[in-house]
């Protein structure tokens, strides 16, 4: 069964998405995703989508949904690595994902991330 | 370049959508569009494709390659035997959705080609039509 590996980095993590995504894939990992946010407790999400050449509406309303369902679990989600190309086609096809936090590679992305969780000293409460 | 200017692919499954989107991307190589506007014609196709199948209970996309004097383009049909659209002015508004997706579907596939036609008859399917020009 077709299935795109979720990468745990301490506190964070990692999916990289290299193949041209089904529906019911992409909704598959949008339930991977959850759990795995919930079971390793994760403070934030990384989507590496350097390798996609193409999001329509479907795959940037999972980015979206992720985005939010995250926030409730308690992780932010940074998507990263946009091609120029996708971005400029996501915005002329509607779609400017409004409460998705992105980054220009996944180096950029880790370190946003880090100041996402410092700002918001959430540790206090959390543990 | 291959020879052919025009072919079909059926849209019965999801899997179908994913080979739409890489039929068009390859026919757009081939015709040496942009990057941009490999990406917007595949993005579009990828919308009205999705549309068929899950609106209009599947059918298929046509794709013809235009040469009109020294003008390329690629001309896609989306042609489906589902409901149709009652309220044409309803489906091509920004946000509605007659389903479960975001309603940026039509209008979205609009703003990504250089022509666009629609047509669909109540109960006898929708067609929409998409070229884009080099």
């Amino acid at each position: 069964m077709e299935k795109i590996p979720i990468l745990r980095m301490g506190e964070f993590l990692l999916v990289t998405i290299q193949i041209d995504m089904h529906d019911q894939l992409a909704l598959k990992l949008q339930d991977d995703l959850s759990n795995a946010i919930q079971k390793n407790a994760s403070r934030g999400v990384l989507i590496d989508i350097s390798s996609l050449e193409m999001v329509d509406s479907f795959i940037g309303r999972m980015v979206a949904d992720i985005s939010g369902m995250g926030k409730i679990l308690g992780a932010e989600t940074i998507l990263v690595g946009m091609q120029p190309a996708v971005a400029i086609t996501l915005v002329e096809l509607g779609l400017s994902l409004p409460g998705v936090a992105t980054a220009l590679n996944v180096e950029r992305g880790m370190a946003l991330l880090r100041r996402k969780i410092d700002a918001d000293g959430a540790d206090v409460v959390r543990y | 370049m291959s020879s052919d200017t025009k072919g079909e692919s059926p849209l019965r499954s999801e899997h179908d959508i994913v080979l739409a989107r890489q039929q068009v991307r390859r026919l757009t190589q081939e015709l040496k569009f942009s990057l941009v506007d490999q990406t917007k014609m595949v993005t579009a196709a990828s919308e009205l494709a999705r549309n068929a199948l899950v609106y209009g209970r599947g059918g298929a996309m046509h794709w013809e390659v235009l040469q009109v004097e020294s003008r390329t383009g690629l001309k896609l049909l989306f042609a489906d035997q589902g409901p149709g659209i009652p309220n044409m002015e309803l489906a091509m508004t920004d946000g509605w959705t007659s389903g479960k997706g975001l309603g940026m579907g039509l209008t979205g596939a609009k703003r990504l080609v250089n022509e666009f036609e629609i047509d669909s008859k109540v109960n006898g399917g929708t067609r929409v039509t998409i070229t884009r020009w080099k």
